[in-house]
């Protein structure tokens, strides 16, 4: 398989919200392919007459009744926060697009 | 696609497509077992390992959430698929604490139905493309330069329900969503209350000139929270867009968002940074295999849906399609009606008892706040009253006055009119002897009136009905003052 583009890693690293150095992608350009290629062998096994599957557990329908009961207490939520105020969880600001 | 060399007098025409999220009624979460009710909560109070991703959780499927879907899928004539699976839809936003929303995909729970919407050319079908379930995201709230995270909505059970490109206007929008919320509060799947949040809309629109059949290039609008907006949106988009394109322009592949206090749309991600959901089947879920009893099961326990109890209505009661549609608009009404019209019988027919209750009863309902079905006066105490109607014990004026008094005390009728004493007066004889003396005391009157002021019939009947206190039946007053003063 021909190595991923810096323009492919770039995408990546932006749907996983990861900034990286031109040293980085070049980094993961390299690791990136080489994973896929490792992964490519599964292409070779034949599949023609193999049903589509998501699952390969005999489990069906494993389903629970709708019954409510207590979670966390909100001080055991917030426990690992980086930062929490008022009960919330405490972020970056994050807003999408320009307004 | 649409080029300059179009005319300033094309006509365009507008193609809408909508998605309708509902959050279903349930007591716990799409995947664990926090409750769903989560309205009005402090922050993070209803959370818990799973439904804040926190390493090892497990989801597991909520039946009574599945099942919500298939009657919903069923109540939209969709086909109820029998192999369903759950995916993940990956991105990265605060708002979803695994980084990926688990919803159907590939596998819907239910595809290819209709639902039918007025329209002033007659009925129109809209195809529904499919509705399926997946889990609601947290709540975020920007303040000081920050965002605050509540959790407490992640993971609520969530209906999608994703039209066809069928609607071709602002009204048949507003059609769709009416009927389609409708729909969902009447099988009880969602209280569709637009305030909460419990129902949240997003619009694809384009245009193309009025003829053509491709598609124009599509903008969809997200976070429109109530109908207002929706219209609003809608609105704004097709002049914007009508604007780009007589000016010889093209429409860009966009996603917007909606400034509701502002009016107006603005770019949230055009198609270059347009999401790349990278979907697979959730590992942590086995499939869903629907078995058919249990559709069939679900089928049943449906209720008699709006549609075909308007139908039901004209057709049985005799009422014009617009009564059937306000007595049929919530479920608990129409409840009403039913018992009402069932408990009066034949001694009045069903278009009468209809005036009533859009008359007389909605006032009150409305003047106190309560909801029809918690209501004192049931169907069989107005049932009481309207059969003194019917056998003219009392007249409609008095009625009025009686169903007032019911309202408070919640006594029947019969009681309330015994008491008072407001039976109708029919006796001839008695009404006789007044109308006699009546004219005696008036002369004046009498002369005027067969001198020719006709006018005066209603006054004469005004005195009587006021020494009776509203208590005498006016049809035989008039008869007899008509008898008097013509002789
Ligand atoms: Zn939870």
């Amino acid at each position: 398989m021909p190595k991923l583009t810096p323009q492919e890693v770039q995408h990546i690293a932006e749907l996983a919200k990861l900034a990286l150095s031109e040293d980085e992608i070049e980094r993961y350009a390299s690791d990136l392919s080489a994973i896929l290629d490792y992964a490519q062998q599964l292409q070779e096994v034949d599949t023609d007459h193999i049903h589509p599957t998501a699952s390969v557990l005999p489990l069906r329908n494993a389903m629970r009744p709708d019954e409510a009961r207590p979670g966390l207490e909100p001080e055991d939520a917030l426990a690992n926060a980086p930062a929490s105020d008022k009960g919330y969880f405490k972020v970056h600001a994050v807003l999408e697009g320009s307004q | 696609m649409f080029s300059s060399h179009l005319s300033p007098f094309t006509q365009y025409e507008v193609v809408i497509g909508l998605e309708v999220h509902a959050e279903l009624i349930t007591k716990s979460k799409m995947f664990c077992s926090c409750s769903a009710d989560f309205f009005g909560a402090a922050p993070n109070t209803h959370v818990c390992p799973v439904c804040l991703a926190m390493p090892g959780a497990l989801p597991v499927i909520n039946k009574e959430a599945v099942a919500q879907t298939i009657r919903a899928g069923l109540a939209l004539n969709c086909t109820i698929a029998e192999d369903v699976r759950f995916e993940r839809k990956n991105y990265t936003y605060p708002d979803l604490p695994k980084g990926y929303q688990i919803t159907q995909y590939e596998l819907p729970q239910a595809v290819n139905g209709w639902l039918d919407i007025d329209t002033p050319d007659g009925v129109k079908r809209i195809s529904i493309t499919r509705a399926h379930l997946e889990e609601d995201t947290g709540k975020l709230v920007h303040e000081n330069g920050a965002s605050l995270v509540d959790y407490n909505r992640a993971g609520v059970p969530l209906l999608e329900i994703v039209s066809e490109p069928d609607m071709r206007s602002i009204d048949e929008v507003n059609e769709y969503l009416t009927r389609l919320r409708q729909i969902l509060i009447y099988i009880g799947a969602s209280t569709g209350d637009l305030e909460k949040g419990a129902m949240r809309m997003e619009a694809n629109i384009s245009l193309r000139p009025a003829g053509s059949e491709a598609l124009g290039v599509k903008v969809e609008v997200k976070n429109l929270n109530s109908f207002r907006a929706v219209r609003n949106a809608i609105a704004y988009e097709i002049a914007r867009q009508e604007r780009i394109l007589r000016a010889g322009g093209q429409v860009e592949q966009v996603t917007m968002g909606w400034l509701e206090a502002e009016g107006r749309t603005y770019v949230q991600r055009s198609k270059e940074d347009a999401h790349d959901y990278r979907y697979f089947p959730e590992p942590d879920l086995p499939p869903l295999r629907i078995e058919r009893a249990w559709v069939a099961e679900l089928a049943a326990s449906l209720p008699e849906l709006p549609h075909a109890r308007r139908q039901r209505f004209v057709a049985q009661y005799g009422l014009s399609p617009k009564d059937a549609d306000v007595l049929t608009a919530e479920r608990p009404t129409a409840d009403y009606f039913d018992a009402l019209v069932a408990a009066v019988g034949e001694d009045m027919p069903a278009k009468k008892v209809a005036n009533w209750v859009m008359g007389d009863l909605f006032r009150l309902v409305n003047d106190n706040g309560l909801p029809i079905s918690d209501i004192p006066v049931t169907p069989e105490k107005f049932a009481g009253l309207l059969k003194l109607v019917a056998a003219r014990t009392i007249n409609a004026n008095t009625a009025s006055q009686v169903l007032k008094t019911m309202f408070k005390t919640g006594e029947g009728a019969q009681t309330i009119v015994q008491r008072e004493g407001l039976a109708q007066v029919s006796d001839a004889a008695a009404l006789e002897t007044l109308v006699d003396r009546l004219l005696a005391e008036h002369p004046d009157e009498v002369a005027r009136y067969r001198a020719g002021k006709v006018q005066l019939f209603g006054w004469f009947v005004g005195q009587v009905m006021r020494e009776t206190r509203g208590k005498a039946n006016p049809g035989v007053v008039q008869k007899l003052l008509k008898d008097r003063l013509n002789s």
